[in-house]
């Protein structure tokens, strides 16, 4: 059964269509990548997925119940965001950042409990961010502090694993190291992941399937090597790219071609 | 100087708490530990209250007014003469008490406003609500309805109220309340209130003038017995209104957006304790006029020494800032004995260089 389904989902913040006629289904445990340019909807996309925003057109069902019906701490339960990152104005430790993912399962009135800290010290094991627990947030390098919000994520127990351009301010071992782990959470604990992201190669080797997002418009989606083409990119990005197979792990890998070296 | 000689005795709670820093109570929060820093602040308000009802202008032996305070209640204990005992019980004691609500409530607001606008600069006083109750207690007082049972309060209160209604609807756009604009909104609205302020003291006569000043720098010799009922109602409904979004309000700290994806209802979140904090406010200020300083520094203070969680920046702040407050007030009324210097002198005064102190040595 699909976790996820989405069935001609559409949605305007004012005139024009941000995203229209989505549909596609995520298994539970797929690994889902969601590729497109700058404005293309990808992070709406998100938003829809989470209930942050409202569908203006179609439905969107999550483990087979309709998301317009659920309530938003009953949506937190299900399906957690790791943002891009994180600056706090107040000064919070590593430990009370992971514990706020047991917000969405505690009562009104109730202090976390031992279960609840078990939870969250499990969360931080799992992301090697337990050292840095006593730590302030802001304290921390760019790639700790999205381990910890990883952690924070983890610490929420969800079914699905919201990932919204999680590597943009990481380098390139923090980058793989991030997707790592990531992947290893998605394999070991079937975590439905989905993530967005603009770089095409490092979704390429990671992802299952790939969405591929054109003007609010689903252009492609499928296996990696069925998404990305050299004439998908083109159409898509308006950039002039060569479509090569990493020879290592033959997933299909972009290489974007200058002016200049083509002799235009 | 007897008297005297216990105002340093005001200032040993406060050395113990900051002694005592965050390692002795590690780790995140817990009820428990709520309780237990609750707990202390509460004995170092308490004792706070007791050396500033035993300071003062009358000096009453230190021993019978200790007994007294003790037994005095039932009557057992009558080792002080008529007048004293009218001092400690229906002079000191009322203004004791009120101070600790006036700090209070003020702390509290401070830690509500910091939080919701996420601004380390945001104070009670922050969405212009002290400007409006200003313009409303300096028309009482040139109008002489001072002699009127809540005759200022009641027109500050109603200033405040109208701040309130007036910030609120030029921030709100599209039914929506941006932290940025509703902040603009309130130093906009103050900076009129000002002008209103300054106009009306320039039209007022000398002996009107003092008690206006009195009233813009803070003055708690207002302290009775409904001023006080009133202010401790809302800052007690105030709290338990507080307190219950404390975790919702913690992670709107962090983010509205991760707010959103934790499942809290943010919008409710921010109106319910943006109304909260302005009601606090506005009943503290139009009691006690505009006392500065306290709303700002010990939510500060507080969150340096155990962190930013509001289920713990709370209580810690209300219980700390009413302690505070208690004693820059007795520092207020005997400093300059027999007459009375504005709490808010002594608050700036005292706070700025402190938290300067403070600052220097931790970060926020």
């Amino acid at each position: 059964m699909s976790i996820l389904k989405l069935e001609k989902i559409g949605f305007k913040y004012t005139e024009d269509w941000t995203l229209k006629d989505i549909s596609f289904d995520v298994r539970r445990g797929e690994f889902m990548g969601v590729l497109g340019p700058n404005g293309s909807g990808k992070t709406t996309l998100l938003r829809l997925i989470d209930g942050i925003l409202r569908p203006r057109e179609g439905r969107l069902w999550i483990n087979g119940l309709a998301a317009a019906e659920m309530k938003r701490q009953d949506l937190a339960r299900l399906i957690a965001v790791v943002p891009q990152d994180s600056q706090l104005v107040f000064p919070f430790t590593v430990q009370e950042i992971v514990l706020m993912g047991r917000v969405p399962h505690l009562g009104l009135w109730r202090f976390e409990e031992e279960k609840d800290f078990e939870i969250a010290c499990e969360a931080m094991e799992m992301t090697d961010t337990g050292s840095l627990a006593s730590r302030k947030l802001n304290a921390l390098s760019s790639g700790e502090r999205q381990r910890v919000l990883i952690a924070r994520a983890l610490a929420q127990q969800p079914q699905i694993l919201l990932l919204d351009e999680p590597t943009a301010f990481l380098d390139i071992r923090h980058q793989i190291d991030f997707f790592e782990l990531i992947r290893r959470l998605n394999r070991e604990q079937a975590l439905t992941v989905i993530a967005v992201s603009h770089d095409i190669n490092l979704a390429s080797l990671y992802c299952d399937r790939i969405i591929l997002l054109k003007e609010g418009r689903i252009h492609g989606m499928g296996e990696p090597a069925a998404v990305i083409t050299a004439a998908h990119i083109q159409e898509v990005y308006k950039t002039s790219v060569s479509v090569e197979r990493n020879p290592v792990t033959g997933r299909p890998m972009v290489m974007p071609l200058s002016s200049a070296a083509m002799g235009v | 100087m007897l008297p005297y000689f216990f105002l340093p005795f005001l200032f040993l709670p406060f050395l113990a708490v900051f002694s005592s820093r965050r390692d002795l109570t590690p780790g995140p929060v817990t009820l428990s530990r709520v309780l237990r820093i609750s707990g202390s602040l509460l004995l170092v308000l308490v004792a706070v209250s007791i050396v500033s009802i035993l300071i003062g202008s009358t000096r009453i032996g230190t021993i019978p007014a200790l007994k007294e305070l003790l037994y005095g209640w039932r009557d057992g204990y009558v080792g002080l003469a008529p007048e004293e005992r009218t001092i400690i019980f229906s002079i000191r004691l009322p203004r004791v008490i009120f101070a600790g609500l006036v700090g209070a409530s003020l702390s509290l607001a401070g830690v509500a406003f910091q939080g919701l606008l996420r601004n380390p600069l945001a104070d009670p006083y922050i969405l212009g609500i002290s400007g409006g109750a200003a313009v409303g207690a300096v028309i009482g007082i040139i109008a002489g309805a001072g002699t009127v049972p809540f005759g200022i309060s009641g027109l500050a209160f109603a200033g405040s109220l109208l701040t309130i209604v007036l910030v609120f609807s030029v921030a709100k756009t599209k039914g929506e309340m941006p932290s940025n604009t509703l902040l603009l909104a309130g130093v906009i609205v103050n900076a009129f209130f000002t002008a209103v302020i300054m106009f009306l003291i320039s039209t007022s006569s000398h002996t009107q003038l003092r008690t206006v000043m009195f009233w813009l720098m803070g003055d708690l010799s207002f302290a009775e017995g409904r001023e006080i009922l009133l202010t401790g109602l809302f800052l007690l409904a105030g709290f338990v209104v507080c307190f219950r979004y404390a975790k919702g309000l913690n992670l709107i700290v962090t983010g509205e957006e991760t707010a959103l994806q934790l499942g809290v209802d943010v919008e409710r979140t921010r109106k319910v304790l943006l109304v909260t904090a302005s009601l606090v406010t506005a009943v503290a200020v139009s009691v006690s006029g505009t006392i500065g300083f306290v709303g700002l520094i010990i939510p500060h203070m507080m969150r340096m020494l155990w962190g930013s969680d509001h289920r713990l920046l709370l209580p810690a702040s209300m219980l700390f800032g009413g302690a505070f407050l208690v004693a820059a007030d007795t520092i207020a009324r005997t400093a300059a004995a027999p007459s009375e210097l504005p709490v808010g002198v002594i608050t700036a005064l005292c706070g700025a260089p402190y938290f300067i102190y403070l600052l220097r040595r931790k970060t926020l």
